[in-house]
This record gives C-alpha cells, structure tokens and sequence, in this order.
C-alpha cells in the first residue's frame, strides 16, 4: 500500500502555486498572457541549465563546471565568426569543446575516481581561464554580421510562443526521452541509487559516468547558445556570477535529492517555475534588490524547513548522504 | 686713410660674422630640459591595478598607457585581480613595498583601497585612480563624472518623453559600485526638476546584460507605453536593447545609456538602433591624459602626495549624428598597435 507523502516536490509545488495565486489576485498586470511568456523567457536558459545540472544530480554527481561550458563554448562561436571563420566551422569547434569539457570531467570522475565536487571545480577554473587568457578578446564577445540569422534561436517567436521557451520545451523533451525511454536512462537512475548495485549486475557504470558529464556540457553549451542569442552577446564574466547557485537551487528545490537517483525533468520544470514567478513578481513590485535577495531566501528557507519537519531525516536517508 | 682701413675691417668682420653664422647653425643648440626629462623616465616602474583585464575599458587604458611611454623605457607591471577585491588589496599592498614610480589605480570600491593609496603616497608613490576614485584623494583622478553622466543621459530621456507618457525605467548597475550609486544622485538631480517625470521601474541588474533584458522585458509587458530607459553601461544594456526590440518598440523608447566608447560595443550599436544615446568617457583620451599626467609628475620631482588634482573626462554623447565618425569611438586592435 502506498502512503501519500509530501515530498519536496509538491511542498515547493505547493510553494509556487500560493505564491502564483497570490501575484494572481494583488498583483494588477501578473496574470496576463504576455507577462507569463515573459515570466518563462527570463528563466528559459535557467531551466534548460537546470535539465544539464538534473542530468548529473540524478546520477549522484554535480558539475561546477556547467557555466564554463556555457560561457565558453559559446563565446568561442561569437569570437571565431568575428575573426572572419564561418558559422559553421564556429559551431562545430563549439561542439568538440563542449564533448571535450564533459569527457574530461567523466574520465577525473569515473576513472581516475576524484569526488565530483572537486573535479567539475577544477576543470570549471581551467576553462573559464582558458577561454579567458587564450580565445577571447574581451570578457563580453559583441555579436558581428557574421552571426546574422543565428539570434532566432534566442529571439522572436514560434507560433507565438517566445524561442527560447521553445528551446527549453525542446530540451526539457529530450531530456524527459533520455531519462524515461532509454536503457542509457534507465541506467543513469541505477548508478545515482546504488553504484555498486548497478556495477554487480553488469552495467557499464563508468562509461555511463562520462556520458551524463557529456550530456551535462553539451546541454550547457545549448544554454550558452540560446543565451548569446537573446542579449546578442556573450557576457563570459558569467562564470564568475553566482548563476551555478541558481542552477543547483533549481534542481534541489524541484526536489531532486542531492543523494541520487530520484527525480526528473518535472521536478526541475517546477523548481524553474517557483524561481520565475518569484522573480517576474518582484519585479513588477520593484521590490530593490537586497530586499529581493531577502525574500528569496526567506521562500527557499520556508520550502527547506518544511520539508525538514514533514520528512525528518531516518537511518536509511542519512546514510545515503547528502553533499 | 683711415676711413679705408675701418671699411676693409668692417669688411672683414661681416664676412668672418656671416662665415660663423652658419657654422653655429650646424652645431645646433641644446635644448636644456629633454634630457632630465628623459632620465626622469627612463627605467621607471608604473603599476595598473584594474579591477580586471580583459574588457574595453581596462584593455585600452592599458594599451594607451604603453604607447605613450614604453618607447621612453618606463616600464609596466600589472596586476589583475580579476574581479576580486581582496586580491586587489593584496596587489595593492605587496606593491607598496615594490615601491614602484607610480601606480595606476582602478578602485573596485570607495572604500577598501584608500588607506592603501594614502599609505602608498606617504612612501612616495604618485597614485593616479581611474574612472572610479576611492575616498583618498591622491595625486591626481582621472576619469568619468558619473553624476554628469547620470544627469545628461536622463535630460536625453526626459526631452525624449516630451509629449508622450513620461513613464521612464531606471536599470542601475551593481549596488555596491560606487559608479552605479553616483549615476543615480545624478538621474535623481534631473528628475527633482521633472516632477511630471514618473519612475515606474528602477531597479539592480548586477552589470548583467541578461538580468537587464529579463527586468526590461517584465517593465515593457507591465508598461507597454513606457518613453525612455535611463541605463548605467552599455556593456550591460545589450540586453535591454535586446528587449526593446523583441517588444517591437526599437525608436519608441528611448535607450540612454554610458561606457567607453569602443567601437562595437558604442557607435555600432548606436548605428543600428539598440542605443539612442551613449555617453562616452573616451579611454583613449583618458590614457593619453594619464600618461600626461605621469610624465609630469616624474618630471617635475614633486613630493608625491603634495599635489593634488583632478581631470574630469570631457563626454562625447554619441547618437545616430555622431556614430559614423572616426572620432567618435574607438577600436581596441588599432590601440595595440
């Protein structure tokens, strides 16, 4: 027989939907259709980050590394075509780095067996630098006529609804077949619940380590280019923001354990929609900035004590281990 | 006689006279001062401390600063903290003890590196801060009035408006940067005259230009009829131009905005729309005053610390008049040259 339980997911569901009713009814000019495209635009490259990030959590890793992957593959693609290469030839560069970034991490994490959290770190640091000393000109890579074309995949509109809503669709969908309807899923969900449970019964437990970096990067890389195309620009500075705090907070507050193998791309769907319409609200209000901050914190403190009080911690949940 | 013999020598005083004229010529004449001057210079350590390399700003005050002096054998050294603060500091006090000529520096704060500076001075370094000043005030400033450039960039907005909602948006910087604070005393000092003025945003976007279009998108879905935005750089409002013009209203509101003046990230933005106004400071010109400055200061021997002074940078407000000329902006690659 099976117990409801109030996990973390429907707690920050639960969360999001007061808040949403909230802004709904005080808030003049929230619920209009406009304002919620609007409310997902601003936090489509943070959800599409947050399905990489969801990718690797899920098989009890984390990669520090994602915003590297973002920022410099894509200000790798700005920086080439301005010095005269083609699309093209920009982009596939783009790839390879990407798949390099993420075999990298995977073969420190799997092989050479360095905790993720330290791994993804260092490479993150070594990439950032890179593209910092050796591919770019300057912190922010400015758009050039050879990019013509390429901004539809972060601006305008498909059949009315925002690109880059479209771009998170299509990511979030991907993902969701990847995890749901693959044995390469399946697979992933069985390392990030019990690694030597999922090597005994004969998975390939370290090769499916270096693909869920892979993906994390490559999905990362995506985000970049979707980001460089909305602000038509590629501000790599960013990897010294706070966004991977972001990206995690997302992941986590959608209520995929830190301990692995749970959850999936719904979870990470909800924990972009709470951020969102906390952040689409309190601009309307505009609310300053330290009082944003406070008021995020006091939401996200509400959903982690919530979850504390209605799901203590047991001999089985803390033995997992949290990071 | 007599008359004959003073004529022959007057003669031959006049040749002699105009044979020697030419010969002092060829000798030429020493100029008494270029050659202290020189040794003023030469082997002389400058160090830059920027907040951090690899953007326009810090780039071409650098390049700048190293062709105006690097060919009198002034050597550089620089230290970039990246972003980092405390790292800054760090550079700052282990180059005290270096004891370089002069060291140039780009505060991150108002506050953190002033004892540093003042203590520097008392060791006799000249400091010159760029662009953003700490509360000591040393040798010399040079750099951007920000409270001008808050005040011009809202008068542009507010003429703009004339006539039409006089709903305006505020995107600020950071809100710990001095630069982002002094803008706004300066859009504040506009808008006291302009009660009809009605700010329906001002708000933080952390120098972001993805965290401008999200904040402008959400104002634009909120205030469709909105005439102008008032931005703090144009490194950042890329991304509220962005929304600007997937909102359609590209020429309807009117986008003032700020930087440096280089050539892609200003006039070509000016030229194709994104920017109705950028104040620029014009980094090349603040190098060559900078270096002016350190020329002087070497040369002229003075206590370092007993003079003080500043050099506002005169703005070039660059709109769609002024973004083809070759004034106007800046390339970065032509200054490393």
């Amino acid at each position: 027989m099976k117990h409801f339980r109030l996990g973390q997911q429907e707690i920050v569901f639960a969360v999001f939907a007061a808040l949403f009713l909230a802004f709904s009814i005080f808030l003049k000019g929230f619920l209009t259709a406009d304002n919620m495209l609007t409310l997902l635009q601003n936090v489509a490259v943070l959800g599409i980050l947050g399905l990489a990030m969801a990718v690797v959590v899920i098989g009890r890793g984390i990669d520090l590394s994602l915003i590297a992957s973002l920022a410099v593959p894509g200000g790798l693609v700005l920086q080439m075509v301005q010095n005269g290469h083609s699309l093209h030839a920009s982009l596939l560069a783009a790839g390879v780095l990407a798949v390099a970034i993420g075999l990298v991490n995977g073969w420190l994490i799997a092989y050479a067996e360095v905790p993720p959290l330290f791994a993804t770190l260092a490479t993150g640091l070594f990439v950032a630098g890179l593209g910092q000393a050796a591919l770019f000109q300057l912190d922010v890579v400015q758009w050039s006529d050879g990019m013509a074309g390429f901004e539809r995949l972060g601006q305008g509109s498909i059949l009315g609804i925002p690109t880059s809503i479209v771009m998170f669709a299509i990511a979030a969908i991907a993902v969701f077949v990847l995890l749901r309807q693959t044995r390469w899923g399946a697979f992933i969900y069985a390392v990030g619940d019990n690694a030597f449970a999922a090597r005994v019964t004969g998975i390939p437990s370290r090769p499916i380590v270096v693909l869920q970096y892979v993906l994390a990067a490559v999905i990362g890389c995506f985000a970049g280019l979707v980001m460089a195309a909305s602000v038509n620009s590629m501000p790599t500075r960013i990897f010294n923001s706070t966004m991977i705090y972001d990206v995690i907070l997302v992941v986590v507050l959608g209520g995929i354990g830190l301990s692995g193998g749970r959850g999936g791309v719904v979870n990470v769907i909800i924990g972009t929609l709470l951020i969102g319409t906390m952040l689409n609200g309190m601009t309307i209000l505009d609310i300053p900035y330290a009082g944003q901050n406070l008021i995020k914190g006091v939401v996200l403190l509400i959903a982690v004590i919530t979850d504390t009080i209605l799901n203590p911690r047991n001999e089985e949940t803390a033995q997992q281990g949290d990071i | 006689m007599r008359t004959h013999s003073l004529v022959i020598g007057s003669l031959v005083a006049v040749t002699l006279a105009a044979a020697a004229a030419p010969a002092l010529a060829q000798q030429g004449l020493d100029e008494p001062f270029q050659k202290t001057f020189r040794e003023a210079l030469a082997g002389k350590t400058v160090a830059y401390v920027p907040v951090a390399m690899n953007f326009d700003l810090t780039e071409g005050w650098y390049a700048g600063l190293k062709k105006e002096l690097e060919p009198y054998g002034v050597k550089f050294e620089i230290r970039d903290p990246n972003w980092n603060t405390n790292a800054g500091a760090q550079a700052v006090t282990s180059l005290i003890s270096e004891k370089p000529a002069v060291m140039v520096i780009h505060n991150p704060d108002v506050q953190t590196y002033a004892k540093l500076l003042q203590r520097a001075e008392s060791e006799g370094i000249y400091v010159i801060q760029i662009n953003m000043g700490s509360a000591y005030r040393s040798s010399a400033f040079v750099g951007a009035n920000w409270i001008e450039i808050g005040e011009r960039q809202t008068e542009g907005v507010v003429k703009a408006c004339q006539g039409k909602s006089n709903k305006i948006a505020i995107i600020q910087g950071a809100l710990s940067a001095a630069a982002s604070a002094y803008t706004l005393k300066g859009v504040e000092n506009v808008l006291a005259k302009h009660p009809e003025i009605k700010v329906v945003s001002s708000q933080a976007a952390d120098w972001d230009a993805a965290k401008a279009k999200a904040i402008t998108q959400t104002v634009l879905k909120q205030n469709p009829d909105l005439c102008g935005i008032v931005g703090f750089w144009d490194g950042m409002d890329i991304g509220t131009a962005a929304a600007i013009k997937e909102a359609g209203l590209t020429g309807k509101v009117f986008l003032a905005t700020s930087g440096g003046g280089e050539r892609k990230g200003a006039c070509e933005l000016v030229k194709n729309g994104s920017f109705d106004l950028n104040m620029s400071y014009d980094v090349p010109t603040q190098a060559a005053q900078m270096a002016g400055t350190i020329k002087w200061l070497l040369s002229s021997g003075v206590k370092a610390g007993s003079v003080k002074g500043f050099e506002y940078s005169t703005l070039i407000p660059i709109t769609k008049e002024n973004a083809d000329s070759q004034t106007s902006c800046w390339n970065l690659s032509d200054l490393k040259k």
